[in-house]
This record gives C-alpha cells, sequence and structure tokens, in this order.
C-alpha cells in the first residue's frame, strides 16, 4: 500500500504552475498607509516590520487632517512580491489603519524627499558646490564664509546624486526627510 | 445628559452592559477603586485565581466554551507582566479576550513609579489592539470599543491599561449603543463569484478534501452545521486541525480524524494525494504543513479565511476567499443546491476507496500490556467512560494533548479547549476552570502531563474555593514525554533535563488543598477509578501512572513531507514500512 506518489506540478491544477516564475525578484515599493493619530500607531507599524523580519527603507509620518486627526505614514519597502502583499494585508489588519496603498502598483506617483546638506569648503571647492547647487536646482539656506546649508527637493535617486557629487567638496553632514508620495492624476 | 460617575463605576457598568458575568482576575494598589465597586455589586461574578496567568488562561477557557468573550482583571506591574503568555497564546489561537490592567497614575507614567510598567508597550505585539486611557472621559467609549474589536473579525485579546487617577475621577459614561465602532468593520461576506468557483471546483474535484481549522468554531455554532451540512451533502472527506476538533462531529461517517504533526495516517495522506484542498478557517500552520515545498504537490488550493493576511502566507492559493466561514458556507451550500447539488460521484467514491486503504493501516494502534497502563488505553476508557455525559476537555501541551485529540471524540464545537498555537503548558488547569465558571453542571475535565500540570497547580486553591469540580485527569509519565519523545528520535537518545524527578505525591497534594486525589496504576483498576472521579462531587486530582516512553505516532518530523509520516511500530508492522520506534 505505497502512498500516492505525485510529483510536484503533475497535475493541471498544480500550484506551482501558476506560481509567479518572477516571484523570487526583490521589488521596492512606496506603500501610503492612512492612520487614526492615535498614541503608538507608529510603534505598531514599525513593530509590525521588525517583529516579522521585513524591511523598512525610509518612512515619514506626520498628521495631515487635525480636525479628523488622520495622519498619513509613507513607507518604502523591499521584499518579494509574496512578502509585499503580507506586508500590505499585515498593515491592513492594525486596528487603526484605514488603508493602505501601494503607490508603487496603482499606477503612476509622484516621489519627494527633502534634504539639508552642510558643505564645509573654500576656494575652487566652494565655487564648484555652488555651480553644482544651481544645477541641481537646490537653494542655498544658511551661509557662512566658509560653508554652505543647501536645501534640495526631489526623488530619493536625484539626492543621492546630489550627496555624492558633494562628498569630495566637503560634505560635513546630511539630513533626509524621508519619502512623501502621492498619486498622479485627479483621484 | 450623560450619567456621571467614576472611572471605577464606569468599568462595572460598562462590563454589565456588555453582558458580562464572570470576571477572572487578582487585585492590586492600581486597580483598588475598580475592586471597590466589584464589592459593592453582584451582578457580576469575581474569580479569584491564584496566579494572572491562570486568570488569563481561565478567561479563554470562558470564552472558548461560550463563544463570549474572557474578561480579565490584573493590577499594574507584576499583574499586567504575568497576563502576557495568556494574551500570546488567545492571540495565536484567535480567543477573544478583553484584559484590564490597572496603571499608576497618570502623573507618575514614565517616572518608574512603584508597580509601573509600560504595559501597552509590553504587550502591543501580543493583543489584537490595546489602550491607554488617560482620560476619564474616554473610559465607556473605550471599553465598549475594546469588546467590538476583540470579538469582530477574526478574534483576538484586546488590553484597556487604566491609570488609578482615571478609575477615581468622574465623567459621563456613555452607552454602548453610542460608542465608535464604525471604522473597524472587517468584511464577512465573500464575493459570489469567488462562491460559484468554489462551486465548480467542488463539482469536479476526483479526489477533494475538507481542512477545516479554529476559525469554524469561532465563527460560531452554525458555521459548525453549515460544513456539517456541506460535507455529507458532497460526500467529501474532512479533516482538522487541532484548533477545529468537534466542528464536524468524530463520529460523523466523512471524519477521517485530526492531521498534522501527530495526525492520523489516512487525514495527512488525502491532504498529500487530495486534487482540490478547501481550507476552512485554518492558517496552514507549519505543524500542518510540514514541508512546504512538498505539500500537497497536486492541489487545486482554495482557502476560506475572515483575515486577509492568512491568505498566501505560507502556502500560495488558487481561490482566496475572504469572508466570515457561516456567511461563505451559507452561500456555497446556496449555490451549490441551486446549480443541482453536483458532484463528481464515481471519482469520489473511488477516492474513499484509497483513503479506506490508508485507514485500514489503523495508524493509532499501539501495543496494549496488562501489567501497566498505556495512556493511549487511559484516554480510550476516558473516552468510552465520559462520552455520554455533557463533556468539555481542555489538555495541557505535550504528549497527552496530542493522545487526547487523537482518542477523544468530539461532536459538537466549543467541546475542546487546547492550546493550539503557543503551545502553552499551564493553559489547561486555569481553561478548565474558566469552563467550569460557564457550564457549572457539565463534567470539564483536564486531560494533562505531570509537567504542565505543575505549571500552574496554584490554581487548585481557585477550583476549592468556588467549588468547581474539575477532573484532573494527569497522565504521569515522570517525563516531560514530548521533550524527551524528540530527543530520543532527533538527538540520539540523550536525555537532556527531560524526566520530571522530586513529583509530588499527586493524592496529598490534593488533600492539602481540600480537594480529592486518586491515584491508579493497575490497568485493572483503571475503569473504576475514572468512575470514581467522575461521581466525586468536587474538584478531583486523578494521578494515572502510565508507561514511561511510550512514544506518540503518527508523527511527520518537522520538515518533512506528509508522505514521510512515520508510524508506531504496530500500525508499521502492518503497512510494511515507514516505521521509527
Ligand atoms: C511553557 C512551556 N515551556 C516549555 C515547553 C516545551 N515543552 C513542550 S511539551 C513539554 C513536556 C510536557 O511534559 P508533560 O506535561 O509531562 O506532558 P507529556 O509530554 O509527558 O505528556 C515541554 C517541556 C512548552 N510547550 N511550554
Ligand atoms: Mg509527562
Amino acid at each position: 500500500m505505497s502512498p500516492l506518489k505525485i510529483e510536484k506540478g503533475a497535475s493541471s491544477h498544480s500550484v506551482y504552475a501558476l506560481r509567479d516564475p518572477h516571484s523570487e525578484i526583490v521589488e521596492k515599493h512606496t506603500l501610503a498607509v492612512l492612520v487614526e493619530n492615535e498614541p503608538g500607531v507608529l510603534a505598531r507599524v514599525i513593530g509590525l516590520f521588525s517583529g516579522r523580519g521585513y524591511n523598512i527603507e525610509s518612512l515619514t509620518v506626520a498628521e495631515v487632517d487635525h480636525t479628523g486627526h488622520r495622519s498619513r505614514i509613507t513607507i518604502v519597502t523591499t521584499g518579494t512580491p509574496a512578502v509585499i502583499d503580507q506586508i500590505k494585508a499585515q498593515l491592513g489588519r492594525i486596528v487603526p489603519v484605514h488603508q493602505v496603498h501601494d503607490l508603487t502598483v496603482e499606477g503612476p506617483a509622484v516621489e519627494r524627499e527633502l534634504a539639508l546638506l552642510k558643505v564645509a569648503n573654500d576656494g575652487e571647492k566652494r565655487v564648484e558646490a555652488l555651480r553644482l547647487a544651481d544645477i541641481f536646482r537646490a537653494k542655498v539656506v544658511d551661509s557662512t564664509l566658509s560653508s554652505f546649508v543647501f536645501e534640495l527637493t526631489g526623488t530619493p535617486e536625484k539626492i543621492d546624486a546630489f550627496a555624492e557629487l558633494m562628498r569630495p567638496l566637503g560634505l560635513s553632514e546630511l539630513a533626509r526627510t524621508g519619502v512623501a508620495a502621492l498619486k498622479r492624476g485627479e483621484l | 445628559m450623560a450619567r456621571q460617575m467614576t472611572g471605577a463605576q464606569m468599568v462595572v457598568q460598562a462590563l454589565k452592559d456588555q453582558g458580562v458575568d464572570t470576571v477572572f482576575g487578582y487585585p492590586g494598589g492600581a486597580v483598588l477603586p475598580i475592586y471597590d465597586e466589584i464589592f459593592q455589586q453582584n451582578e457580576i461574578n469575581h474569580v479569584l485565581v491564584r496566579h494572572e496567568q491562570g486568570a488569563v488562561h481561565a478567561a479563554e477557557g470562558y470564552a472558548r466554551s461560550t463563544g463570549k468573550p474572557g474578561v480579565v482583571l490584573v493590577t499594574s506591574g507584576p499583574g499586567a507582566t504575568n497576563a502576557v503568555t495568556g494574551l500570546t497564546d488567545a492571540l495565536l489561537d484567535s480567543i477573544p479576550l478583553v484584559v484590564l490592567t490597572g496603571q499608576v497614575a497618570t502623573f507618575l507614567i514614565g517616572t518608574d513609579g512603584f508597580q509601573e510598567a509600560d504595559t501597552v508597550g509590553i504587550t502591543r505585539p501580543c493583543t489584537k489592539h490595546n489602550w491607554l486611557v488617560k482620560d476619564t472621559d474616554k473610559l465607556a467609549d473605550t471599553i465598549h470599543q475594546a469588546f467590538h474589536v476583540a470579538t469582530s473579525g477574526r478574534p483576538g485579546p484586546v488590553l484597556i491599561d487604566i491609570p488609578k487617577d482615571v478609575q477615581f475621577a468622574e465623567a459621563g459614561y456613555i452607552e454602548p449603543q453610542k460608542a465608535r465602532t464604525s471604522h473597524y468593520q472587517p468584511k464577512m461576506k465573500a464575493d459570489i463569484e469567488s462562491i460559484n468557483d468554489l462551486v465548480s471546483l467542488i463539482e469536479k474535484a476526483e479526489r477533494p478534501v475538507f481542512y477545516t481549522g479554529g476559525g469554524v468554531i469561532n465563527s460560531g455554532p452554525a458555521a459548525s452545521q453549515l460544513l456539517t451540512e456541506l460535507v455529507e451533502g458532497t460526500g467529501i472527506p474532512i479533516t482538522s486541525t487541532l484548533m477545529g476538533l468537534g466542528a464536524y462531529p468524530a463520529s460523523g461517517k466523512n471524519w477521517l480524524g485530526m492531521l498534522g504533526m501527530h495526525g492520523l495516517y489516512e487525514a495527512n495522506m488525502a491532504m498529500h494525494g487530495c486534487d482540490l484542498m478547501i481550507n476552512v478557517g485554518a492558517r496552514f500552520d507549519d505543524r500542518i504543513t510540514g514541508k512546504v515545498d512538498e505539500f500537497s504537490p497536486g492541489s487545486h488550493k482554495v482557502h476560506i479565511d475572515i483575515d486577509p493576511s492568512s491568505i498566501n502566507k505560507i502556502i500560495r492559493v488558487d481561490l482566496p476567499i475572504i469572508g466570515d466561514v457561516a456567511h461563505v458556507l451559507e452561500d456555497v451550500l446556496k449555490v451549490w443546491k441551486s446549480r443541482g447539488r453536483k458532484t463528481n460521484a464515481p471519482a469520489v467514491a473511488k477516492w474513499w476507496e484509497q483513503i479506506g486503504e490508508w485507514r485500514a493501516i489503523n495508524c493509532l494502534s499501539y501495543k496494549n500490556s496488562d501489567k501497566v497502563i498505556k495512556p493511549q488505553y487511559a484516554l480510550q476508557r476516558l473516552e468510552a467512560l465520559t462520552k455520554n455525559h455533557d463533556r468539555y476537555i481542555t489538555t495541557e501541551v505535550g504528549q497527552h494533548q496530542m493522545w487526547a485529540a487523537q482518542f477523544l471524540g468530539f461532536e459538537a464545537p466549543n467541546r475542546w479547549m487546547t492550546s493550539g498555537g503557543l503551545g502553552t503548558m499551564g493553559y489547561g488547569f486555569p481553561a478548565s476552570i474558566g469552563v467550569q465558571m460557564a457550564h457549572r453542571d457539565a463534567l470539564v475535565i483536564n486531560v494533562a502531563g505531570e509537567a504542565s500540570w505543575l505549571m500552574n497547580m496554584q490554581e487548585m486553591g481557585t477550583a476549592v474555593q468556588f467549588n468547581l469540580p474539575v477532573k484532573q485527569f494527569i497522565l504521569n509519565n515522570e517525563r516531560l514525554g514530548m521533550v524527551r519523545q524528540w530527543q530520543e528520535l532527533m538527538h540520539g537518545e540523550r536525555y537532556s533535563h527531560s524526566w520530571s524527578e522530586s513529583l509530588p505525591d499527586f493524592v496529598k497534594l490534593a488533600e492539602a488543598f481540600g480537594a480529592k486525589g486518586i491515584l491508579c496504576k493497575d490497568p485493572a483498576d483503571l475503569d473504576d477509578a475514572i468512575m470514581e472521579m467522575i461521581n466525586h462531587d468536587g474538584p478531583v486530582i486523578f494521578d494515572c501512572l502510565v508507561e514511561k516512553h511510550e512514544n506518540c505516532f503518527p508523527m511527520i518530523p518537522s520538515g518533512k513531507a506528509h508522505n514521510e509520516i512515520l508510524l508506531g511500530a504496530e500500525a508499521a508492522a502492518f503497512s510494511g514500512g515507514g516505521a521509527l520506534v
């Protein structure tokens, strides 16, 4: 009496045949999580990511509706499609979470980050830093005779690129907000 | 205008308005105002446990056996931290609980005050939701919300932390109907398309199987009835997880027995070989799937669950159906009937033949003895002598738990309370107390191992004080039996710290608490001893000395596939292979 010997994928119904062949590829997704702004809600979201071993690349949060006490948390995370689906489902279970939007799949979105960069230098380097800032449309928001603080908004990639250029020119401190994102279009 | 009252009065009023009749608790400085209010009323029974962990497990037993949320009241600091194991247990098994903890006064929070602990911080990952109420105005509303959240959607434990000054202060009481609950409304009904798809699959399947779990029990008695009707109507075999036992009657003709690591051979083989798996309220736990890559390789998988995060968490399914089990099954039955009650009867009949061959192996067979009581025999006798009673069973964790699941039959839901997800030794005794509080005239038996039982033995005091005739049926192998079994099979028989030494004399222990103790070691005396236990009107510790080195089979070693199941010597001799003894 031998057990049924069934090969993987032997049946036309096999789930293995249906599995997305790319499912092991790690993707980056931007999630917008609308929450009730009650104490501890951020701890719940962060605790979910650490407790279940998910990645957070960046996270921003602020109250966006002061009368309704709603906050918007924007999370950039990475994972295989299955992990991303789990993250969204797990976020959706948190009681004060009202909505979870995956801006990466819901259509085109605008993503912006703000950075402040302190660059300390003089002479040629100072001139070069200013010239590059101009190309990147960074603003000078503070200046001494031997330093600038630049303010730059853009995609995270643009900020990475600018920071790389500033590094040899005397970049001494960098503060970034993390990504804020909105879906494009009317709705 | 809303009725003015103190926070402590609000707590008691809100519990009454939520229909609470029993609270399990333990007092302390930070909940004294609430205890003062409890003292001054008679509608709510308070059961004084002997340890806060016991309170939470008792509330779980109460909840699981009634379908109502269990309620716990404990003090701040150590009272709250002692409740953590129970909260985690309830979270993993989706048991609705409302736990009220006292907290130091709001102006002391953050100062490391006496008996201050960050209770909401500590319990955030082990509750479905929790609240720290800093304002008496919000207290009643929060308690009503808490009951709503604990019992809606996938049930679970919630906790409300109430600082002492909030209990003293006065504010207006908010009635349950006026509480803010609208923001949390999980979806109950599934899309009709997915229901139609499932019916099509049922109509065509050649080797279908129902795989059901605790979600059926949580959905309420109607879910069990609908499940039974669908199973009998379609003639499809059914197996269940540990948590789902009783949803379909064990005497039903389609019952395959429990599946999983210590599940029945025929149940696991049916899971492995099926072409249609209909998961109803189960969650593909690793004790069920074994090796995920080789789990039921040829099947079309359907998953009915109220919690979207359960879908595709471990096993990718072909047809997810998100909704409450009772709602979904009602729709499935309706559609299946309206389309002419079709099944692929000839193929399913062949499938039953195959299952019959697996069944013939008789995977639960064991070598009995007339010298020493075999644990399986003890449970068979317990089953025979108690099955016609109004009976509820709780268990501890270990071999005895698995044998209880294999050898006891459950005909209805809510009759079987066990710690499934967390596997908490020490669960069963306090749970039996909670069950008995809810069912005063029923026969409540905790099938225990001696080691687990000792973990919450202080609750003998509770059982005696409240005249709760709970029967502690201890299968005493003087071993941490399940640990010993793994050491024997997986760790070269090196029995590192897996035996129970310096055990108490359980009969004397019972007597020391003012209860009855029974010792039984001869198989010939077993029936009389069990009858003596049943007939005694009061709590009993039954010390059943059993074979020390019995192994629990079948067993799927962790990480192995269903068809790599190990059988005991008796069954293996018959099947011609797969033995490891
Ligand atoms: C609180 C807790 N600690 C440790 C374990 C690990 N564990 C699982 S079963 C077991 C042995 C249980 O022994 P006993 O209660 O005598 O039951 P038996 O297996 O002998 O029937 C242990 C230590 C657990 N499940 N829970
Ligand atoms: Mg033992």
